[in-house]
């Protein structure tokens, strides 16, 4: 085990992998950075340093800095999928999808489907997501919700650096584009990484990162630590919180969010997505229909309201769910006798 | 240049299956037999035979709402095509895709697309994956963008060439201005004097202008289109003027056209009508050649439509195939 940062557990995935396999191209904004300047190439190394080094270490054809055309970006890692490579697409912020959806959710998700199964899309398209840095309406969105909605899309939220790890590795060797939603809130998290080279989850195998047995509570990348500090905060008065943390919205393990909810009754969905037709929403759905004679209480979720994102610290703070706001719903459901 | 006397037949068949394809089809959609919209490529066949003759599977393709000349000039089968318009489970695309989403990737045929101007950033992904192997004993392999002149004014298109410059990849930027986007003209929605080369030029890359009915034209200028690309220079683009003998989709009562407009366009502007009576005033070719090519075809394009017909219908079941999860 080697302790590193998210965005280390990036980093060091996308090098190794590319290492290993001469086909897995990368691509974005500055992911070079100073191309064109006095300053020359890496003088930024990508602005979330997730990139840095790649361009030194494989050169202009495999790390491709590309200019501020995101439709162009998305649309290119899919023609460079479709012709046998693996790109690896960064869209810096995930909020920039608005100007590339055509090529996610048209292209990309149905060729291959649309060509009858008989060509792959092995294509990672790397974002970074979420608030928590007063970046506002339009840098600070989560948008997995709009994304999960397309078939032919896997999409991935890892939590911690090793999920990183395991999730990106399976991420770049799937056939299938997959959406990496990376919270930039948690870049600078650190934790143990395993060392093996072919360290992989597979996708939809969720992750219990407590187990209590009295109430479930699921939720992913950020507010995934807000769930566990409740978690441990009940603990001490003896109430015990299943904590599920998702990685992949799709595909959705199901399975470990019904064995949990089988023995607790008791769900709260906690995420960072507006309320409606979203994660809370969907697994509130889910529960109802696979898992309403186990029910104790109605499935809440907690959500930030149905607005943009504000930009002041006050405002923002208060949008976000927080630990008193999923304190208070954890303990509304099991006030239900 | 002096095309031998078998590929002058190959170029012709050719581009006279992609006219009896559409002619059959334009017939057939009027019955209700087949489903969906259809966008019939009739009319500019030279265009895509010109290009297309000059590539091998290695080089790619990426096509249009209006696909089915791309397809089959890239090596697309007859009877899979046709099947899979009909939508049958044996069709190209097992009947997921339709008429607007025709691939052959085996073929080099990245995919025909419903969305105009959603090509064209693929085909710069395809030229940067050739990049990445690097040139063979011809070059390198190259990735054409077919486009149209509505195409030419997405933002799609204008970043795709931007970005192929900015990176030098080996994108060939094909469009083919049959002066119609849909059901607008060229001379109100570009406006750059109907030019579309200008523009490309003005990204930063070399250009070419062609006479789209004229199989000979577009030939000699791919030729040196493909020379410059092949080699290294970065991107291009190529302009031909054509003409679509049929309306945006079938079904389309056309009433923008002027009067005598597709008669004239069909009498003085066939590109197959125009090769015939090159070859046969150069005497490379006789009437009589031409002719069995065109009963070849004629029975080739029968046996795909019978084919199409007793090809085996998709069940509920094929739903959920090519999935890697469903709900």
């Amino acid at each position: 085990m080697s302790k590193m940062m998210y965005r280390a557990a990036v980093l060091s995935t996308i090098m190794e992998e590319m290492e290993r396999d001469p086909n897995v191209v990368v691509l974005g904004e500055d992911v070079v950075g100073g191309m064109g300047t006095a300053g020359g190439p890496e003088a930024i190394g990508g602005i979330w340093s997730t990139s840095t080094g790649l361009y030194d270490k494989f050169g202009p054809t495999r790390v491709i800095d590309t200019p501020i055309s995101e439709s162009a970006i998305v649309g290119a890692a899919g023609g460079l999928a479709l012709a046998g490579k693996r790109p690896i697409a960064e869209l810096m912020f995930a909020d920039f999808i608005g100007v590339s959806l055509d090529q996610i959710w048209n292209q990309l998700a149905k060729f291959r489907y649309m060509f009858g199964g008989k060509t792959k899309c092995p294509a990672v398209i790397r974002m970074a997501y979420g608030a928590g840095y007063n970046a506002a309406a339009q840098h600070s969105q989560s948008v997995h919700q709009i994304l999960t909605g397309m078939p032919g899309l896997k999409v991935v939220m890892p939590t911690t650096p090793a999920d990183v790890k395991g999730l990106l590795r399976t991420a770049i060797r799937d056939d299938d584009p997959v959406i990496f939603l990376e919270h930039k809130a948690l870049y600078a998290v650190q934790g143990e990484v395993p060392d093996d080279p072919d360290f992989m989850i597979p996708f939809g195998h969720a992750r219990l990162s407590r187990a209590g047995g009295d109430v479930t509570i699921i939720s992913s990348g950020l507010l995934l630590g807000m769930c566990e500090a409740v978690a441990d905060k009940l603990a001490a008065e003896g109430i015990g919180c299943d904590v599920i943390d998702l990685r992949t919205t799709s595909p959705l393990d199901e399975e470990t969010i019904l064995d949990s909810v089988e023995v607790t009754g008791r769900v709260v969905v906690v995420d960072e997505a507006p309320p409606r037709c979203g994660l809370g929403a969907d697994l509130c759905a889910l529960v109802a229909e696979k898992a309403f004679s186990s029910l104790k209480a109605p499935p809440l979720q907690v959500t930030p309201p149905h607005t943009p994102i504000p930009f002041a610290r006050e405002l923002e703070s208060n949008y976000l769910p927080s630990v008193d706001k999923i304190e208070a719903a954890v303990r509304r459901v099991l006030s239900y006798r | 240049m002096q095309l031998s006397r078998d590929a002058l037949l190959a170029a012709y068949r050719r581009m006279k299956i992609i006219r009896e394809f559409e002619e059959r089809l334009h017939i057939e959609i009027q019955t209700g037999e087949i489903a969906g919209f259809t966008h019939l490529y009739c009319g500019q066949e030279a265009v895509a035979v010109g290009v297309c003759d000059h590539l091998s599977a290695d080089d790619k393709i990426v096509s249009t709402h209006r696909g089915h000349g791309h397809c089959l000039a890239k090596g697309c089968d007859v009877n899979d095509m046709m099947k899979e318009i009909w939508g049958s489970r044996e069709g190209l695309c097992k009947g997921k895709g339709g008429s607007m989403h025709i691939a052959d990737v085996t073929k080099g045929m990245l995919g025909a697309n419903g969305i105009v101007g959603a090509g064209a950033p693929i085909a710069v992904g395809a030229a940067l994956a050739s990049r990445v192997d690097g040139p063979g004993p011809n070059g390198l392999n190259v990735a054409i963008a077919f486009s149209g002149d509505g195409a030419c004014n997405q933002g799609t298109t204008f970043e795709a060439m931007n970005f192929a410059v900015v990176t030098n990849a080996p994108c060939i930027f094909v469009f083919e201005n049959n002066h119609y986007s849909e059901h607008t003209g060229v001379d109100y929605a570009v406006g750059t004097a109907r030019d579309i080369a200008s523009r490309a030029e003005a990204f930063g890359m070399k250009v070419w202008r062609a006479d789209g009915t004229d199989f000979f034209a577009v030939f000699e200028c791919m030729r040196e289109v493909l020379e410059h690309v092949r080699a290294g220079n970065g991107p291009a683009a190529v302009e031909f003027d054509t003409e679509r003998f049929f309306g945006h989709f079938e079904g389309d009562p056309q009433r923008y056209r002027g009067p005598g407009e597709l008669e004239r366009i069909r009498e003085t502007r066939d590109c197959l009508k125009n090769f015939r009576a090159s070859v046969k005033g150069a005497s490379l070719l006789a009437d009589a050649d031409l002719d069995t090519v065109d009963a070849e075809v004629m029975e080739a394009i029968e046996a795909a439509v019978a084919a199409a017909r007793a090809a085996e219908r998709p069940t509920a079941e094929d739903v959920l195939a090519d999935v890697y999860i469903s709900y």
